[in-house]
């Protein structure tokens, strides 16, 4: 049986836990840090040793932790790649602007555990010899901001944060800063600009990494927030027990937030890839299945801007083993375990961990006119082809689903979506407003020729009406324009 | 306007056989291989790694683009630099995978990268011409012209615009696009000089880099998000610097349009004649636009020695003065009409009798080398005081010099005047008041605004002044001999820094007036009895040859960007 497997969410759900420290100290809050601070150094068999910061960055890569962002980029390697010789301060920002649509698993850290986070970060500050560190928190999160700041202060005041940190020297100050209310913001560079006082626009890559050339043109960090929870419980367990967690290569747990057509929508932490899409959406554990009636049509698997899966899809995986060996095998969507390696094989991806379930209730046409409508809303416009191509898509989407649309915009919104992704832009959002796009209209796409069809026949009939009223109203005038018309064409029903 | 001066470095060689030097690399553009620098000048002219788009410029192939340029940081938006590209695959030491030919294995990126920015690493190939590039240029074409409201037949930029461009070459005949265009503000006054069209606007940013980072004055940013972004400067701010016009040469499209220009005429009916902007010392290099004897605009001429890509707004808008309806245009003796071979002839019987000592000469700073050395000829004839009036103004940090006058440095090299100009100026007032000098030439300047009172000019045995627009001076002349502005004749100017340089005339002046440097030729010959060439460039090589500072220097020499002398 399928269950959850719950490690950050651990305390966070429990009757009577509150956000404040006391019960974060009363559930052995902070025992993790002040093991961290104090790790003795550590000689190796080659005789090398390992400072603290040292032992717990080995850790963090032993451990195989992946960004929890989206990326899903290892993150003992995102700090490897950090300029420590450059002789300028390192910085770490927490990516707290959850922002992708169906996702809200940050939140619930932020919420109802901000200690957790905090004391993961302190301890990603200390492995990194970070002093100055910010959480960048979506504008909307206002009451978020307001616990994170609270659990600052009382950080602070209990000596956990600010000067001299547990009487170790170690010196760290913490910053909370609040979004305007930008998707893009969550982009990292875009979310560097955007705390140096600037229009978030994304920054081209290379040459500004921000490992290296990131905050105010320093070597910066950028982790999300449950990336960061994660390092407090590396520490505590270690790096080896923490790759225990999961699956090879897909080390940990996973939050999963499940929303959409659902009987049981929610955030679920589970072991990546011990849990299946299928028993994520059916399991009385999880989703516990569609209402009553209804038929599974669709799955978004990782956020908007994941590609889409069409139920019943049967999904070749090919993949390449430690061993460098490829294996290819075929299996249906819903058997697909939840975790990084598999998805992205499968020809999405997990994303942020949010998973959106469609059924047949809806058109696919609307499901995608409204992803698209936030995408081109979001658009930063600083690069051609996602500035113009989001909005273009959208509007035909619009058109298309208020009964305005044509055959031929199917394949119009594939050979535009296909202008747009794969480096053709700065950022990585010209692959998330059109890999939905390109899912969307191959998988489902019946759906858009038939609404194209369906509106092509009837203005055919409006002017064959229209234009047989006035050859009835002025006698002698051949109904020229009537007989012109093509015959009407069959009307496909719809889904 | 492509690319900058990348000329020097051009080092294409066969097929690779020697190793190139451990400061270049070799990479392949398009399969043929070019030696490049290591790092090359970036915007401010600092060593950067060389790009992926100066390499190509090197291998001589254009890579199209909007948001680059040459002399602003890169902002890598306009995503029409976009290119494929390989790097040699490495084996496990490290060491080049060789195919069995013996040439190293390329791999091919998956993703395509802006050689705008995209620096380049040794054996890397480049590939500007695959279907797959044509095909991204194609997609971002048409991106760009959906909501552009394709509007050539008004607009100022049509045939020089870079759409019009690169649609001819990637463009669809049709659109495909059926939607509602997004609407912008139109015909937007930014500031006193610039005039901005947002739905023609592409975005580049090129005008808001300039003027944070060139000009210092972050007056332009943008608003909203995504396709609805616009241009625009801060509330109740206007975009009013001394270079705002710079602007509109670098944007790439007709978003922004000269308020002076705009609507005056099509460019390509435009004469472009390379000159020297004659408004102060720093001598810009200038294209002048005109036709029919028509001077419409100045624009900046590319010049790293001396303006880089820019001219300032108050030199290039220092024109009208020369379609003045008041220009001299008649020879006039005693204030009657008269002829140039009456005049030469009465000028050359008077000073024919002057005696060394009785002639002054002020001549203008704003005369070319060739004239103030031909009125440096007659000054040595006399043994005649002579001197140049200094022009001051108010200089700025970037081009604009607070010398006024374009040839100061002219005025010293020739000997019109000493390194403090002015300051003969009172001997000659003394020498005037004395009744010692009796004949005074003036060419250009009104001697009544520095101390000779009109009754004194009057008292004169002979006044002869040339100027090309009338005065209190030019009303007392004897003889008033109507000249040429810059832009009517040729010649050069030296600036303040030493750097000789050529400008050429756009247009004829009007009436009898003639360039300033063909009469006095014609006045010091005949006066002195020397032979003396009677066209430009050989005028300029005797100049070369008899003044010591412009020694060994040619008129063909000095090129389009000129010749820096110590001064």
């Amino acid at each position: 049986m399928p269950a959850e497997y719950r490690l950050i969410l651990k305390h966070a759900s429990e009757p009577g836990y509150t956000p404040d420290l006391a019960c974060y100290l009363r559930h052995g809050g902070y025992e993790t840090l002040r093991k961290g601070l104090t790790l003795a150094p550590k000689t190796l068999p080659d005789g090398r040793v390992l400072s603290a910061q040292e032992q717990i960055r080995e850790e963090v890569l032993r451990s195989g932790l992946r960004g929890r962002g989206g990326a899903g980029f290892s993150c003992g390697m995102k700090w490897n790649f950090v300029d420590r010789k450059s002789g300028k301060p390192v910085y770490l920002i927490c990516n707290a602007d959850e922002s992708e649509p169906g996702t809200f698993k940050d939140r619930q850290i932020i919420y109802r555990d901000p200690h957790q986070l905090l004391e993961g970060m302190i301890l990603a500050c200390f492995a990194n010899d970070v002093h100055l560190a910010f959480i960048y928190i979506r504008g909307e999160f206002v009451e978020g901001a307001r616990i994170l700041e609270r659990a600052l202060e009382e950080a602070r005041a209990h000596g956990f944060l600010g000067r001299n940190i547990l009487g170790t020297g170690y010196d760290l100050e913490i910053y909370v800063h609040r979004g305007a209310g930008a998707y893009i913001c969550g982009e990292e560079t875009g979310l560097i600009e955007s705390l140096e006082g600037k229009r978030p626009y994304p920054r081209i890559k290379p040459p500004y990494f921000p490992a290296v050339l990131g905050l105010y043109m320093c070597p910066t960090i950028v982790n999300n927030v449950e990336t960061l929870c994660n390092i407090k419980h590396i520490v505590a367990m270690g790096g080896a027990e923490f790759a225990r967690i999961g699956t090879p290569n897909n080390t940990g747990t996973r939050l999963v937030s499940l929303s959409g057509h659902v009987r049981r929508p929610g955030c679920y932490e589970i072991e990546t890839g011990k849990v299946t899409l299928g028993e994520l959406i059916f399991d009385p554990a999880f989703g516990g299945g569609l209402r009553e009636g209804r038929q599974l049509q669709a799955i978004i698997p990782g956020g908007v801007s994941a590609k889409v899966f069409r139920a019943g899809e049967r999904v070749t995986l090919r993949r390449r083993g430690l061993d460098g060996k490829e294996t290819v095998e075929e299996r249906d969507v819903l058997d697909l375990p939840y975790d990084f390696d598999t998805l992205i094989a499968a020809g999405s991806m997990s994303g942020s961990g949010a998973i959106i379930v469609v059924d047949d209730s809806v058109s696919m046409v609307e499901v995608l006119a409204n992803i698209s409508a936030f995408f081109a809303h979001e658009s930063c416009g600083q690069c051609t082809p996602c500035r113009e191509g989001s909005l273009w898509m959208a509007k035909i989407l619009q058109r298309l689903a208020a009964g305005q649309g044509r055959r031929r915009d199917a394949d119009d919104l594939l050979h535009i979506a296909d202008n747009i992704p794969g480096g053709r832009t700065i950022c990585a959002f010209g692959d998330a407003c059109s890999w939905p796009v390109q899912s969307t209209v191959q998988k489902f796409k019946e759906q858009f020729v038939a609404r194209g069809a369906e509106a092509e026949a009837r203005r055919a009939a409006q002017r064959a009406a229209s234009a047989a009223s006035a050859a009835a109203s002025t006698p002698g005038r051949a109904p020229v324009e009537a007989t012109a018309q093509p015959p009407p064409v069959a009307i496909p029903s719809g889904s | 306007m492509s690319a900058g001066s990348l000329s020097s470095n051009p080092a294409v060689t066969s097929a690779g056989s020697v190793a190139a030097p451990p400061e270049t690399l070799r990479v392949r553009v398009n399969g043929k291989e070019v030696v490049v620098p290591r790092t090359m000048p970036d915007w401010q002219g600092r060593p950067a790694p060389t790009t992926m788009l100066q390499a190509c410029e090197i291998a001589g192939v254009t890579v199209p683009h909007y948001c680059y340029h040459p002399k602003l940081p890169v902002a890598g938006n306009c995503r029409m630099c976009l290119v494929e590209y390989g790097t040699p695959a490495l084996g496990p030491d490290r060491q080049p995978i060789l195919n069995p030919d013996g040439t190293p294995r390329i791999v091919r990126s998956p993703r395509p990268a802006i050689a705008c920015a995209t620096p380049v690493s040794p054996g890397m190939e480049i590939y500007t011409d695959t279907p797959g590039v044509r095909a991204m240029r194609a997609g971002v074409l048409e991106f760009l012209l959906i909501n552009h409201p394709l509007d050539c037949p008004i607009c100022d930029q049509a045939g020089e615009c870079k759409l019009q461009e690169y649609a001819l070459d990637y463009g669809e005949s049709r659109s495909r696009f059926v939607e509602a265009k997004v609407h912008k503000p139109k015909a937007v006054l930014l500031g006193p000089r610039i005039v901005f069209d947002a739905e023609r606007c592409i975005l580049c940013t090129r005008c808001i880099r300039f003027t944070r980072d060139i000009v210092g004055d972050d007056a332009l940013g943008i608003l909203n998000r995504g396709s609805y972004n616009t241009i625009a400067t801060a509330p109740g701010r206007a975009f009013d610097n001394n270079y705002t016009l710079n602007t509109v040469d670098i944007c790439p499209v007709g978003a922004l349009t000269s308020r002076d220009f705009r609507f005056q005429m099509r460019v390509w009916f435009l004469k472009e004649t390379k000159s020297i902007c004659p408004s102060c010392g720093t001598g810009c290099n200038i294209l002048i636009g005109s036709r029919q004897g028509r001077i419409y605009r100045y624009t900046p001429r590319p010049n790293d020695a001396v303006n880089s890509h820019w001219m300032c707004d108050y030199g290039r808008l220092n024109y009208k003065w020369i379609h003045r309806p008041d220009r001299l245009q008649k020879v006039l003796i005693q204030g009657q009409p008269s002829t140039w071979e009456r005049a030469m002839l009465e000028m050359v019987q008077r000073l024919r009798q002057a005696t060394p000592g009785t002639v002054a000469i002020v001549a203008s700073a704003r005369l070319s080398n060739e004239e103030l050395w031909l009125l440096a000829r007659l000054k040595q004839h006399f043994r005649a005081l002579s001197d140049a009036v200094p022009r001051e103004g108010e200089g700025d940090h970037l081009l604009l010099h607070p010398d006024r006058n374009p040839n100061s440095q002219g005025a010293r090299l020739t000997g019109i005047c000493y390194t403090e100009m002015g300051s003969v100026l009172p001997r000659i007032l003394d020498q005037v008041q004395k009744g010692t000098v009796r004949t005074l030439l003036v060419f250009g300047e009104d001697m009544t605004r520095h101390g000779f009172e009109p009754d004194l000019l009057q008292k004169l045995d002979t006044l002869i002044v040339s100027d090309v627009l009338p005065n209190a001076t030019t009303a007392l002349a004897h003889y008033l001999l109507p000249g040429s502005a810059p832009a009517e004749k040729s010649g050069s100017f030296t600036n303040v820094q030493g750097r000789v340089q050529r400008f050429h005339a756009a247009i004829a002046p009007p009436g009898d007036a003639r360039p300033e440097w063909e009469m006095l030729a014609e006045l010091v010959e005949k006066v002195t009895g020397q032979r003396l060439p009677s066209h430009l460039p050989g005028l300029f090589d005797a100049m070369a040859a008899a003044v010591p500072a412009y020694r060994g220097l040619t008129w063909a020499g000095l090129g389009d960007l000129g010749v820096s002398v110590p001064v």
